[in-house]
């Protein structure tokens, strides 16, 4: 130290590190040396892919998504025809396919769960311990045994098409699905759509002024009421005007089989309710330990200002719930989505089996018909996950 | 009372004047006793009452039924299922029993399932020494677990490999001894990967997959959270890509596309493969259970280490890990029991776990009826039932006494 | 105390790392261009085969395989080591098994494999024969009253995915301008039990698989094969190209017991055969002629091949015919001057 040297006694020098073990020095080396082995790794396992890819004859480009497919599927939201289609149109179904099962299930786990967590905390012993039954058993076993289950149970006790059960309104249940009549639009019903989206925007704009309403005078609407009327009566009311323009097509047994009409398979049944029951289990824990994070001041409080029950839990109690429950809940959403590719092992056409199954064998396009099925998973879960932070900022702006 | 009394000196018409106190009420019928509690819990309300009987009615409807079949009409043993044919006949117990074997081994060699047995055993033990909350020397357990065990299991499942057996000959040479020779030429032989089967490959894939996952998940939840931008970037990769895909794409990709990206001859064996898919599944999964226990060490912690002078490797080793990794012990747990129901898929790659094992069973002409459908399931469901629901028993109550430890 | 503690820590130490290495050494197999010398090296032969079709390949509980799939591996393995059970069987999926026969997994690939001409020409396999000349059919319950696939119009079938049989399926209903529903499941045994369970009318595979599920089914008299055959299925063992004398080696393994059962020789005559003055039995058992050298093998390869497995008849009836529970006729695989197909060139 040569404090005199420089004049100023209160400063002083750290000693000198050489760079080469200075921190930042070692730190970047290692970094450098990691992504070196990263590089390396990938380089080589293209290198191989590309040297193996070709001694095995295994396609390399994606030529095979505008080929003819050659195979039929039973569940199709967009025409498929084993003749005309391609097998990128069958990747267009399996990803329809997954995405009508998992947003039905949601809705249906979304539902049942929060009943179930609210029922595992009823004071009714019976109902309590029923719920408590239900969520341990579903939770510790796994949701592939649940599915075959259900796809038994739910096929099983079904007739054949020729003793289907009858329903009033030309609905019929078989063990080949369930059958209901199909509307069919004529012209003039696309009125009926325009008056909907305007009955929709109008009951936004009759909330927006109810709520400036009660900032400004004590008088309250009926919100909910007047938007009920709107989206139920404006469509009525245009449908009526335009000659009810619909007719519906009734499903008839002709042959093996009902023809005609909408039909809803028994697989597609069976993989919803294995995968609703299965979820609304975890969903209602995550309830339950939301309902009780919140403290029991609030409710009390709630009913000292003279808020009934109901309000109380609507108003105090859940909104600071959701806090708590809308990141596992997240979590469960897609968890659902990934879970419905087990719809391999009961049948049910789903990217997985269509596209990684049928399209993978057809092609032997192994790499990319994985990586696309993989990218997509990857964007659903994306999507949901940025859309629930959203909706989770929303919630968690309200705190302050 | 003062302004009553005022009120009636101003001369108005009085309303209502209490003169002597209202009788008692009567004593509420019960608060203590069964009524007492049934008053409480299940007839509280009219809405409670009404719900209270459905779920009467409706074990009432169901109960008898079921147990009918599970125990009552259930054939207990039988030569085949002749006996489980005939109409109203319960469960088929008969053709678990003629199937058990089958059921936990696959199709292991009958006279060397010991080896599968002591594999258990030893793990079983292991596992013990780890989760048991007092026992001493956890780190000589946690070594042996991650590294003698997995090594010694291989060579008495699959048979002890060349270079070992070289190395016994040697031995035997070295010190001429006819017993070791004989040893090295017999003991323990090869059952290749496609005779394993049933519960025993399910535990495995399970315990594959935690062994490889603690380790590679620690790592890659410290690779998350450090600020060098190489491995962060390359731990979020992968953590998130993995999480986002479902299993069976990870196990599709395992089985079809590893091959292809290794050299030929490295070329994994075929129950390799769904392994290999499996470990990197749960690590990603264990690595975000990790990374909850290191949020959850108080940041002190931290700054104490640094202000020791610690260097990083040092303060995660010493100070952070052991904190973080007593943390966890309940969400590893929870992990090795979602990763066992997990195992089950394992089947879509042609592996044959206990599922698949119950599931191929059935189909045996011998025995087929139908009932044994139902039995296997039922019979299956109940193994993975017992299991899980124990092991969660215990993540929950280790989760107590940390919580508990930790309010001090 | 100290020594020793460090010693043992020694010891385990080093038997780790061999440990480790043994798991490597384990994994990675030779790799010489000659298939026949890595078998011998080996000790073993590895024969991919079905995951379990009764009659081709099925293991029992205790995972001792027989069929007539897996009588071809034990012909092949008993020409080379002399014995039937030197063969480390590989069951694989529709999926999986080019792939595993590609990659040099298997030697051998006799998995009920249909002989296409992409699957030699793109995958670089080749077809060694055919041990089983199969087409396509359709399964249904007696009690639809249906007597031919053409009044199948308007019916659900259920079918294992990723096979040319789905194609087949789609290519038949189209052409013949009738309506269907396809039910495809990821496994062969998820298709027979959604079938059974009612969920379809029919099941369509190979004719052979369709014999060898009926016995899966809860009542196998009430289901009947439809007479139909809507494809031509030549099902038989396949090697990897590039190796003909291995190639040669199971293409004539399988010959020597057609040719075999042609000249009347057995399993259980084999012995007396060989004091046989036919020149033709003397050339195919080895008394006569060195015709194993050029294949790589003894010259009674033959002979060991018929003591230890049978000849073709024999293998057929055992596991597909009438002493087996299939009861599958002869039909397209009778011998050529019964009435079938089966031909086999001379051994000389």
């Amino acid at each position: 130290m040569t404090s005199a040297s420089s004049g100023d006694a209160s400063r002083i020098q750290p000693p000198r590190t050489p760079f080469w073990r200075a921190d930042w020095a070692r730190g970047s080396l290692w970094q450098a040396l990691l992504l070196a082995a990263f590089v390396w790794l990938m380089w080589s396992a293209i290198d191989n892919a590309s040297v193996n890819m070709r001694a095995r004859g295994v396609p390399t480009d994606f030529g095979f998504w505008n080929r003819p497919a050659g195979f039929d599927i039973n569940q199709t939201l967009v025409p498929f025809t084993s003749s005309g289609s391609t097998y990128g149109r069958a990747f267009v179904v399996g990803l329809l396919n997954t995405l009508l099962v998992a947003f039905f299930g949601v809705i249906i786990a979304t539902l049942l769960g929060f009943l179930i967590g609210v029922a595992r905390l009823s004071r009714n012993w019976i109902i309590a311990r029923l719920a408590t039954i239900y969520v341990e058993v579903i939770r510790n076993t796994p949701l592939l045994l649940q599915l075959l289950f259900w796809y038994n149970a739910v096929l099983k006790p079904l007739p054949n098409p020729r003793q289907s059960v009858s329903l009033p309104g030309s609905v019929y249940l078989n063990n080949r699905g369930l059958f209901v009549p199909e509307p069919i639009f004529g012209a003039g019903s696309d009125w009926t759509l325009w008056a909907l989206g305007l009955a929709i925007i109008a009951s936004y704009v009759v909330k927006l002024y109810a709520a400036r309403l009660r900032i400004v005078s004590t008088k309250r609407i009926p919100v909910g009421m007047i938007a009920l009327g709107l989206v139920i009566g404006l469509p009525a009311l245009s449908f009526l005007i335009a000659g009810a323009p619909l007719t519906w097509s009734a499903p008839e047994l002709r042959g093996f089989n009902f023809q005609g009409g909408v039909r809803i398979y028994p697989e597609f049944v069976a993989l919803l309710l294995g995968l609703s029951l299965y979820t609304a289990a975890f969903i209602a824990e995550i309830v339950r330990a939301g309902v009780l994070s919140v403290s029991h001041g609030q409710s009390e409080a709630a009913s000292a200002l003279g808020l009934p029950r109901g309000r109380s839990l609507r108003l105090v109690v859940i909104p600071q719930a959701m806090r708590v429950i809308i990141p596992p809940l997240t979590n469960q959403y897609l968890n659902l989505t990934k879970n419905s590719s087990l719809a391999v092992f009961i049948g049910y056409p789903d990217l997985v089996q269509v596209f990684a199954g049928t399209v993978l064998n057809q092609t032997g396009a192994a790499v990319q018909v994985i990586s696309i099925t993989m990218a997509v998973y990857l964007v659903i879960s994306l999507v949901t996950s940025a859309g629930m932070n959203l909706y989770n900022r929303r919630m968690a702006l309200a705190e302050r | 009372m003062s302004d009553i009394t005022a009120a009636s000196n101003n001369g108005a018409p009085q309303a209502f004047v209490r003169t002597k106190a209202s009788p008692d009420l009567p004593p509420p019928l019960a608060v203590g006793g069964i009524i007492g509690w049934m008053r409480e819990n299940l007839f509280s309300s009219a809405l409670t009452s009404s719900l209270t009987l459905l779920s009467l009615l409706f074990l009432y409807w169901y109960t008898p039924d079921l147990v009918r079949w599970l125990f009552i009409d259930a054939i207990w043993s039988a030569p085949d299922g002749e006996a489980c044919r005939a109409p109203g006949a319960g469960a088929c117990w008969a053709y678990v029993n003629a199937k058990i074997e089958f059921f936990a081994y696959g199709s292991y060699p009958r006279d060397m399932v010991w080896r599968v047995d002591l594999t258990l055993v030893l793990g079983a033990c292991l596992a013990a020494w780890l989760l048991w909350p007092s026992a001493k020397r956890k780190a000589l357990a946690l070594v042996l677990f991650l590294v003698v065990y997995p090594i010694l299991a291989f060579h008495l499942l699959h048979g002890l490999g060349p270079m070992l057996r070289g190395a016994m000959r040697g031995l035997a040479d070295l010190f001429g001894s006819k017993a070791l020779a004989d040893m090295a030429a017999s003991a323990l032989p090869v059952v290749g990967t496609n005779l394993w089967g049933g519960v025993f490959v399910s535990l495995l894939v399970a315990t594959v997959g935690i062994v490889v996952s603690l380790p590679l998940g620690v790592l890659l939840a410290l690779g998350r959270r450090s600020k060098a931008p190489v491995s962060r970037f390359l731990c979020v990769m992968l953590i998130e890509i993995v999480r986002g895909v479902p299993l069976i794409t990870v196990l599709f990709m395992a089985n079809t596309m590893l091959p292809l990206f290794v050299p030929e001859q490295w070329s994994p064996d075929r129950l390799m493969r769904p392994l290999i898919g499996v470990a990197l599944f749960s690590s990603v999964y264990m690595a975000e259970v990790v990374r909850g226990g290191l949020q959850a060490v108080p940041k002190g912690q931290f700054e104490g280490a640094m202000a020791l002078g610690l260097n990083w490797w040092a303060m995660m080793r010493l100070i952070i890990l052991p904190q973080a990794l007593t943390i966890v012990i309940p969400g590893v747990v929870n992990s090795f029991i979602a990763l066992f129901k997990d195992t089950t898929l394992v089947a879509i790659v042609g592996i044959f776990d206990f599922l698949r094992a119950v599931d191929t069973a059935r189909l045996d002409p011998v025995w087929a009826g139908p009932t044994i459908s139902a039995t296997g399931y039922v019979f299956a469901a109940t193994f993975y039932f017992v299991f899980c629901f124990g092991m969660s028993r215990y993540s929950m109550m280790m989760e107590q006494r940390l919580t508990r430890g930790r309010s001090h | 105390m100290k020594v020793r503690a460090s010693s043992l820590g020694f010891a385990l130490a080093a038997a780790t790392t061999l440990g480790f290495m043994d798991l490597a050494a384990a994994q990675s197999g030779d790799k010489t261009s000659r298939t026949l010398e890595q078998v011998r090296a080996r000790g073993f032969l590895s024969c991919g085969t079905n995951t379990g079709l009764a009659g081709f390949a099925l293991p029992d509980d205790k995972g001792s395989w027989s069929g007539l799939d897996v009588d071809l591996c034990r012909a092949v393995s008993s020409a080379i080591f002399n014995d039937p059970n030197k063969i480390k069987f590989v069951p694989l999926t529709a999926k999986d098994r080019f792939t595993a026969l590609q990659s040099g997994e298997i030697d051998v690939l006799s998995r009920n494999g249909t002989w296409t001409q992409s699957r030699e020409a793109d995958l670089g396999l080749l077809w060694a024969g055919v041990n089983y000349y199969d087409g396509q059919g359709f399964m249904v319950r007696k009690k639809l009253n249906v007597s031919s696939a053409m009044e199948l119009s308007g019916a659900s079938v259920c079918v294992q995915q990723g096979t040319t049989t789905e194609l087949n399926l789609a290519d038949y209903f189209r052409s013949k301008n009738m309506k269907y529903e396809v039910v495809a499941f990821a496994t062969a045994n998820e298709a027979i039990k959604a079938y059974d369970s009612g969920r379809c009318d029919s099941y369509t595979t190979d004719q052979s698989g369709l014999y060898s599920e009926r016995v899966k089914l809860m009542n196998a008299d009430e289901h009947l094969v439809l007479p139909e055959v809507i494809s031509k299925e030549p099902l038989g063992p396949a090697v990897r190209q590039g190796d003909d004398q291995w190639f040669n080696l199971v293409k004539w393994s399988h010959f020597v017991m057609v040719n075999a059962e042609e000249l009347g020789v057995t399993k259980a005559n084999a012995d007396e055969r060989l004091k046989s003055t036919n020149p033709e039995i003397r050339r195919l058992l080895g008394v006569e002629g060195d015709f194993g050298k050029a294949l790589g093998l003894t010259a009674d390869w033959g002979f060991r091949i018929v003591k230890h497995v049978g000849n073709y008849g024999e293998s057929f009836n055992r596991n597909l015919g009438e002493g087996s529970p299939l009861k599958i006729k002869r039909g397209q695989n009778a011998l050529w001057n019964k009435g079938g197909l089966q031909y086999a060139p001379p051994v000389r």
